[in-house]
């Protein structure tokens, strides 16, 4: 520990009331939480499709989010995370009164919000909370909103209530058949396409392989689809590259071109070899997390 | 009368070595190189200065420094004097010490470099810095009475850190802005532990706060606020000094496999996350074993001595000139062959070639020769034909050159840049095409070094003051 610093450790000096207070903490669904953060500035500047990047501690990584909401009378943002390793299981051990260290937003751009005339808004797994701002900015702008949700099973759906709100139509589907539709939101999407209605746009986000199978769905009709992506990110401010994604043959950044893009054009196998790139430390950081006794390297607490 | 004699022996003392660790010790952690002058030996070094009349050192400095005056306080054994006298034109003094190119500047014009060695002004320096800052007792300059003027500063890197010193002791109300979660821009995300230690940014952070800056994490200008925002918030004026911090790729195939870095991100791991730490530190960085580092200057080189850091078994720079056209400092490059790093000259990458999973596991070149000079006046690497090879890699680090970040350019309409993108500024004021804002540093020329950005802030820092008072 570089314990020769007498004054506060942070370079910057971060005093104490500028970090970041968790004002209500709410379990959605099992190791998918929701925190609303006292965060004024963000929460009056930012804009759906917009996200942010956290950290909890000095030792920590940034930590990419969507604001899934924000209240700007109230001055907080809503961000819903899954549990899925050591970084977001540390921010999950983090209750209301607890602060986050260092929160920086907003980031990346803006949806491109018009009146398209009908869009279809599909939100799968953890994917349904960068979808809700969306639709509900869709809605806001005249749409018409057909949302289609899904989740591995009826215990991880989250948000049915703030997408029922948003939709004009909402339809649900989970993998194995314990609520709503059983099968997968590209089936229904499918089925609304066969039913022949008028579609303006499509905005899918989700897992890769969903927003895979989607603009599959949807490039043999040529319906325009727009897909978020969550790629590996580190400053999340264009400076480091990390982020990289093809596009139509191009390289990208996905913090600052977008994160949303042409899902037509994106180049899915990649994304996924790149998300992949760190897995082994990933479980090893995990795994150190979860059972700091049996841990082996080098000694570290 | 005595002087000429005095004078004799003065240039008989050789240039005192600075001790440093050994190269093969050293390639394996991230310790820094060199250990530093003891008094002794900073005494010793001092008593080489002729303490010119007319200093051509003073005139090579970029900010300026009474380098005659801190050499002497040295020698006088005022270790504290000598380092007030530096931060009387330099806030950044330990910073300087290490990663200035003296050999170009101060050195290069020194009297006794003529017949013999320089005086090591950097090494001289960095002592009475470091010494200082050891100590923990600073003694603050003098300070004007407020002016009631608001500057804001967006980014922390050396243009916008000197600036900000420059302009609170001017008696301006001075916020900075930082993107990133700790201040200092480029010598904290860029440049490694080893070559300039964090606690040391971090102190000299400090120091400008306990003078009185306001210095703000976490905010990205351009996002959070834009540049009229600033300005609609009571700023009297805006400095610009954002860095060159978008990366260069080659454009060739192969690029977005897993294993290839821009230097951007690989030292953002390693230095700002301290990957180099992981698993104590939570942000992984791959660990290659024989790892090719594109390009010639010293962020190629601070890539490749960090590769080897990592535990890399080999590690060769890829370049396509020849040696005598590398641009990194020649301290830089002898440093990095001292440990082991090896060159490939005269050889341009054409593909980077990779396995099923994703992972990089060669990279294709093509061997180059010199050809007559281009418009930068170096000769031009032309291919041969039948040259190609694949050098068996498993990671490849692309630092050949930054670009310019367009956020704020293209939040603040009235603001003008060339065509590359960068900000167009009067390179003596650093004013831009918007009244009451100001740039400097790689924003304005594109990638350069640390003390150039520091000349830019304090041009722009006087400037600011005549436009705030005058």
């Amino acid at each position: 520990m570089a314990g020769n610093l007498a004054l506060n450790s942070r370079t910057g000096g971060k005093e104490k009331e500028a970090l970041f207070p968790i004002v209500d903490a709410k379990l959605l669904a099992a190791s998918v939480k929701q925190f609303k953060v006292a965060a004024p500035e963000i929460a009056r500047k930012r804009k759906s499709g917009q996200f942010v990047v956290l950290r909890t501690h000095e030792e920590g990584e940034r930590i990419p989010l969507t604001i899934a909401d924000a209240d700007p009378a109230a001055g907080t943002i809503t961000l819903i995370f899954q549990e899925v390793g050591k970084s977001t299981m540390q921010l999950g051990k983090l209750k209301a009164g607890d602060s986050i260290l260092d929160l920086i937003g907003p980031l990346g751009r803006p949806t491109h919000i018009e009146k398209f005339g009908t869009v279809v808004c599909i939100g799968g797994g953890i994917g349904i909370a960068p979808v809700y701002p969306i639709a509900k900015g869709m809605r806001e702008a005249g749409n018409k909103v057909i949302s289609i949700i899904g989740a591995r099973t009826k215990d991880l759906l989250i948000l049915e209530e703030e997408m029922t709100r948003v939709s004009h139509v909402l339809k649900v589907s989970t993998d194995d058949g314990s609520y709503g539709f059983h099968g997968f939101v590209s089936d229904i999407l499918q089925d609304i396409i066969d039913e022949g209605n008028p579609i303006h746009l499509v905005v899918a986000i989700g897992p890769v392989p969903m927003m895979r199978v989607v603009c599959n769905v949807t490039r043999s009709r040529n319906l325009k689809t727009v897909v978020s992506l969550n790629p590996i990110m580190v400053d999340a401010t264009g400076m480091c590259g990390a982020c990289r994604v093809s596009v139509g043959g191009r390289t990208r950044f996905v913090c600052v071109d977008g994160p949303e893009f042409d899902g037509h054009e994106v180049n899915f196998a990649e994304l996924v070899k790149r998300q992949r790139a760190y897995l082994d430390q990933e479980q090893q950081a995990t795994k150190m997390f979860l059972h700091p006794e049996g841990a082996c390297m080098g000694g570290k607490s | 009368m005595t002087e000429p004699t005095e004078k004799k022996k003065k240039t008989q003392i050789p240039r005192t070595p600075m001790p440093e660790q050994e190269p093969k010790v050293r390639a394996r952690n991230f310790a820094e190189v060199p250990f530093g002058y003891n008094p002794e030996l900073a005494k010793l070094e001092a008593s080489r200065c002729l303490q010119c009349k007319k200093p051509a050192c003073v005139a090579g400095c970029p900010v300026s420094i009474d380098i005659p005056g801190f050499i002497g306080l040295i020698l006088q054994e005022d270790f504290r004097g000598a380092a007030r006298k530096l931060k009387e034109m330099n806030s950044l003094p330990a910073v300087c010490g290490r990663v200035c190119p003296q050999e170009d500047q101060c050195e290069k014009v020194c009297i006794l470099g003529k017949k013999g060695e320089p005086v090591a002004i950097g090494r001289l320096e960095r002592f009475a810095a470091d010494l200082e800052q050891k100590q923990g007792e600073f003694i603050l300059p003098p300070m004007a009475p407020p002016t009631g003027k608001k500057v804001a500063v967006v980014g922390s890197g050396p243009a916008g850190l000197t600036l900000a010193g420059d302009l609170i002791k001017k008696g301006h109300k001075v916020t900075v802005f930082e993107a990133l979660h700790k201040a200092g821009g480029v010598l904290v995300y860029g440049i490694p532990e080893f070559r300039l230690p964090k606690d040391i940014v971090q102190a000299e952070v400090e120091y400008l706060e306990r003078l009185g800056v306001e210095v703000r994490c976490d905010m990205v200008v351009g996002q959070i606020f834009t540049v009229d925002e600033l300005m609609a918030n009571g700023h009297d004026a805006v400095f610009l000094g954002t860095g060159a911090g978008l990366p260069t790729f080659m454009n060739i195939p192969g690029e977005n496999l897993n294993g290839v870095y821009s230097a951007n991100e690989y030292l953002t791991r390693s230095n700002l996350m301290k990957a180099y730490l992981f698993p104590q530190y939570d942000t992984p960085i791959a660990l290659g074993k024989k790892v090719a580092v594109l390009g010639g200057g010293n962020v190629a080189m601070d890539s490749a001595r960090t590769a080897l850091r990592l535990g890399a078994d080999e590690v060769y720079i890829v370049y396509r000139r020849s040696k005598k056209e590398l641009p990194a400092r020649m301290e830089e490059v002898h440093h990095a062959e001292e440990e082991g790093i090896k060159f490939h000259f005269l050889t341009l990458p054409v593909e980077i070639l990779g396995k099923d999973d994703g992972w990089v596991c060669g990279m294709k070149c093509q061997k180059m020769e010199l050809g007559e000079p281009d418009e930068s006046g170096r000769r031009r690497p032309i291919p041969i034909p039948g040259s190609e090879f694949v050098l068996e890699v498993d990671m490849v680090v692309v630092a050949i050159g930054t670009g310019a970040n367009p956020l704020i350019p293209s939040t603040t309409p009235d603001l003008k840049t060339n065509k590359w993108g960068y900000i167009i500024a009067d390179p003596e004021t650093g004013a831009t095409s918007k009244k009451g804002v100001y740039a400097g540093g790689d924003i304005v020329t594109g990638s350069a070094t640390v003390i150039l950005a520091m000349g830019a802030g304090r041009k722009a820092g006087d400037a600011i003051h005549k436009y705030l008072t005058g």
